[in-house]
């Protein structure tokens, strides 16, 4: 038997992959052949340690050494300076934003102090490439354990007493959902994993699939076992490449140990799991619309009721669940429903797995436990705002969700505090915004997506949400007017009252949740034709220092629109009506006299008329 | 690859291999297991360094101690080499001057087993001088 030492984990998620942790690997391996380490050391290929942004990350066993952004070149230095010698290679270690000194192990990076990893635990530790590392790490037991010692009716009330609900965004409670299903009688029944993960920039099914497919596996095979199904179904976006590859051979791996298909474990049940691709449109995350995807039709939304767990795929009952929903259920039947429902708040039990970005230190990939505070996660594992800037507000829930503010940083965050608040769960995406962001703007850029996304089947989300995007774009280019503040909240609140799917039900919920956090934006854009962060390029004008203008005219000669007025050798005047903006006087002007300003002085344009 | 036909033979599949993540199992929690640190700079090495390195992580494997066991760089007693710290859980860590596998045996028998002090223990007070 093998007693490596020492164990090189490289990560190969979507995110070091782009940054030729690849060649990292190969590099690696081949020096500790040329060494002739091989029975001391082994290197591995892992998932996503959510450290992505610093990627390609090596990390070193047992010590736990931290390595960020490695290059190819740097296998040789790691190899002779570390494994040989043992002494760390300082210039890769992760540099503490506050401090800014190296930390030399995980352990000791704020990231990870406060992060509970249950869905993510195999993420970043095992070769997702290798089911007997899994295996090694408890992967199939959980379901040996259902199918060999429990009824379906039991594992049903074991996931229902854990808490559990689901992690794709309504926080359905699964166990319930599970034991609706089971008891739609039918000759045929599906598990439907949901892995479209439509929300821009969340990446945790992502991770989950390339780090750990196994545990998704076997997850909907114990759905299959509780509901009475024995077809799996994994509706995957087609960009995900390499989930899809690492799915493939987890599947296939599972299949040829016996673990998936007939008769798995010597008993009479036997399950298999197939993947369907989408074509990556956000609508078909929504649980009807993929339905109606994976059976060849357009992939529209239709009403509930039916539910899918009463006809869903082929007009036969259908469970739905996500694949972070999916890859709590083994690590619940192996450590009890007890132990999960320990962590977290009294409604909202176990962790959950959140895309931290935006404007602060430590983006990346991270695991909480409900209940943890805003707070916590931006300055305790976030390494707090980017540049020392000051914290504006953390957008969840993508473009259903909505922004949180300074007076929320405190709140212990589940699904209902959230709800409270005006935002959402969702999926996942948590976004840092800081001074420098214009709060319309935000809302907009998540009403454009909207727009696009909009599956065209039901008008007030067709129209409604062009007229919301339409009445966001009048505010930032300064054409606003009181009344465009009033469509928004009325024609926000019908939009929500009457689309037929959830899609268009939340898309108001950026525009309702900035209304009533950041009002005095909307009326500072409307009123006062400024944006305080200085994004909406419309409202910013070019204005002329009295101070340094020496009078010579330079500007007036370039001005297309004659808009500078000023006697030679006295301070000139930029007519803010007439400028057009086009930076030709600033670039013009050699004595730095004109800058781009949020404000300008108002009273000078009055005299100046 | 041979199918796994019962729980039972999932169960031995794990225990085979679990030798593979064994370490990295370890790597999560180090503060409740022994840890012992062998010193392996470069006078290290020459010392003979890597045989005690060796040697504790078969022995501490065969008699069924807990222990993670890592290399480090220099500690800055050169005259002691080979040197090893090792940390129990909870307690303060611990380095020894000059050993080798003899040494290093007694060590693991009375210092890591009973918790018993050995000979051989380099004062750490002058490295905060
Ligand atoms: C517009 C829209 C998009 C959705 N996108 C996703 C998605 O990408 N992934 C997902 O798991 N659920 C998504 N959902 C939620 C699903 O409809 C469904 O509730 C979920 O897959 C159920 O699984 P769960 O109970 O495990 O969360 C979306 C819902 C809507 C309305
Ligand atoms: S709400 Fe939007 S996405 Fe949903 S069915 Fe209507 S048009 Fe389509
Ligand atoms: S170019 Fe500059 S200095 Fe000259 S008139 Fe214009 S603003 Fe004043
Ligand atoms: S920005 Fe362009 S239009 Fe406006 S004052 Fe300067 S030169 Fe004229
Ligand atoms: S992909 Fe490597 S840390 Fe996320
Ligand atoms: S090089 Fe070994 S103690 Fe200095």
């Amino acid at each position: 038997m093998s007693h490596y030492k020492m164990h090189l984990l490289v990560c190969a998620g979507t995110g070091c992959h782009a940054s030729e942790s690849d060649l990292v690997y190969e590099m690696l391996h081949d020096e500790v052949e040329r060494k002739g380490l091989n029975d001391d050391v082994q290197v591995i290929r892992t998932g996503c340690f959510g450290f992505c942004e610093k990627g390609p990350i090596v990390k070193v066993l047992p010590d736990n050494t931290f390595y960020t952004q490695v290059k190819p070149d740097d296998a040789r230095e790691i190899i002779d300076e570390h494994v040989i010698k043992g002494r760390e290679v300082e210039r890769l270690l992760y540099l503490d934003p506050e401090t800014n000194e190296h930390v030399i192990d995980s352990k000791h990076m704020g990231f990870y102090k406060k992060q509970l990893r249950v869905a993510l635990r195999n993420c970043g530790t095992i070769d997702p490439e290798n089911i007997d590392e899994s295996i090694a790490r408890d992967a199939y037991m959980a379901l040996g354990k259902v199918i060999t010692e429990m009824t379906p009716q039991e594992a049903i009330d074991l996931i229902k007493r854990s808490g559990l609900r689901g992690r794709g965004g309504a926080g359905f409670p699964t166990g319930l959902k599970w034991e609706i299903t089971s008891k739609n009688q039918s000759d045929r029944k599906f598990v439907v994993c949901n892995a479209d993960e439509g929300d821009p920039g969340a990446f945790m099914d992502r991770s989950i699939l390339e780090g750990d497919p196994h545990s998704v596996l076997e997850a909907m095979a114990i759905c299959g076992y509780c509901i009475g199904a024995s077809e799996g179904l994994i509706y995957i976006r087609a960009e995900y490449p390499l989930a899809i590859r690492r799915l493939k051979i987890a599947i296939s791996q599972a299949r040829s140990y016996g673990l998936l298909g007939d008769n798995i474990l010597g008993s009479d049940f036997s399950f298999d799991i197939k993947l369907r691709y989408g074509a990556g449109a956000f609508v078909c995350g929504e649980e009807t619309a993929l339905i109606n995807s994976m059976e060849g039709h357009r992939g529209e939304p239709t009403n509930k009721p039916p539910f899918p767990a009463e006809k869903g795929y082929l007009g036969k009952p259908t469970c739905v669940n996500n694949v972070e929903t999916f890859a709590n259920v083994p690590v619940i039947v192996l450590k009890g429903a007890e132990w999960f429902s320990s962590i977290g708040t009294e409604k909202s039990k176990g962790t959950k797995v959140f895309a931290l970005a935006g404007k602060i230190n430590n983006v990346g990939l991270i695991e909480v436990p409900m209940g943890i505070t805003l707070r916590e996660i931006i300055y305790e594992i976030g390494g707090g705002v980017k540049g020392g800037k000051k914290f504006k507000a953390v957008q969840t829930g993508g473009p259903s969700g909505g922004c949180l503010t300074e007076k929320h940083l405190d709140t212990p965050i589940d699904y209902e505090s959230l709800m409270a608040a005006g935002s959402m769960m969702g999926s996942g995406g948590m976004i840092v915004l800081d001074e420098d962001d214009c709060m319309v703007s935000v809302a907009k850029f998540y009403l454009d997506f909207i727009v696009e996304e909009s599956c065209g089947r039901c008008a007030p989300c067709r129209i409604g949400s062009k007229r919301l995007y339409e009445t966001l774009d009048r505010i930032t280019v300064g054409k606003g007017e009181q009344e465009d503040i009033e469509i928004l909240k009325n024609l926000g609140s019908v939009i929500r009252d009457t689309a037929l799917c959830g899609l268009g039900q939340t898309a108001p919920n950026p525009v309702i949740s900035t209304l009533d956090n950041f009002m005095e934006e909307y009326v500072e854009h409307v009123h006062e034709k400024k944006c305080r962060s200085g994004q909406c390029r419309d409202l910013l004008y070019y204005v002329i220092s009295e101070e340094n203008c020496t009078g010579c005219m330079a500007c007036t000669r370039v001005c297309p629109t004659h808009a500078i007025s000023g006697e030679r050798r006295q301070p000139h005047v930029i007519n803010q009506e007439v400028c057009i903006k086009c930076g030709a006087c600033m670039e013009k002007c050699q004595f730095d006299a004109i800058s781009l300003m949020k404000d300008y002085p108002r009273e000078v344009q009055l005299t100046t008329k | 690859m041979a199918v796994i036909k019962t729980l039972d033979d999932l169960k031995k599949r794990q225990e085979e291999m679990k030798s593979r993540v064994n370490l990295r199992d370890k790597a999560e929690n180090p503060e409740s297991l022994v840890q012992v640190k062998v010193a392996m700079a470069t006078c290290g090495i020459a010392s003979g360094a890597k045989e005690v390195m060796e040697f504790f992580v078969t022995e501490l494997d065969k008699r069924s101690i807990d222990a993670v066991v890592t290399q480090t760089g220099c500690m800055g007693y050169c005259f002691a080499e080979p040197t090893v710290e090792i940390t129990l859980p909870g307690k303060e860590p611990i380095v020894f001057g000059y050993v080798d596998a003899e040494k290093a045996d007694e060590i693991i028998e009375r210092y890591i087993k009973e918790g018993e002090l050995v000979d051989g223990i380099i004062p750490q007070n002058y490295n905060t001088i």
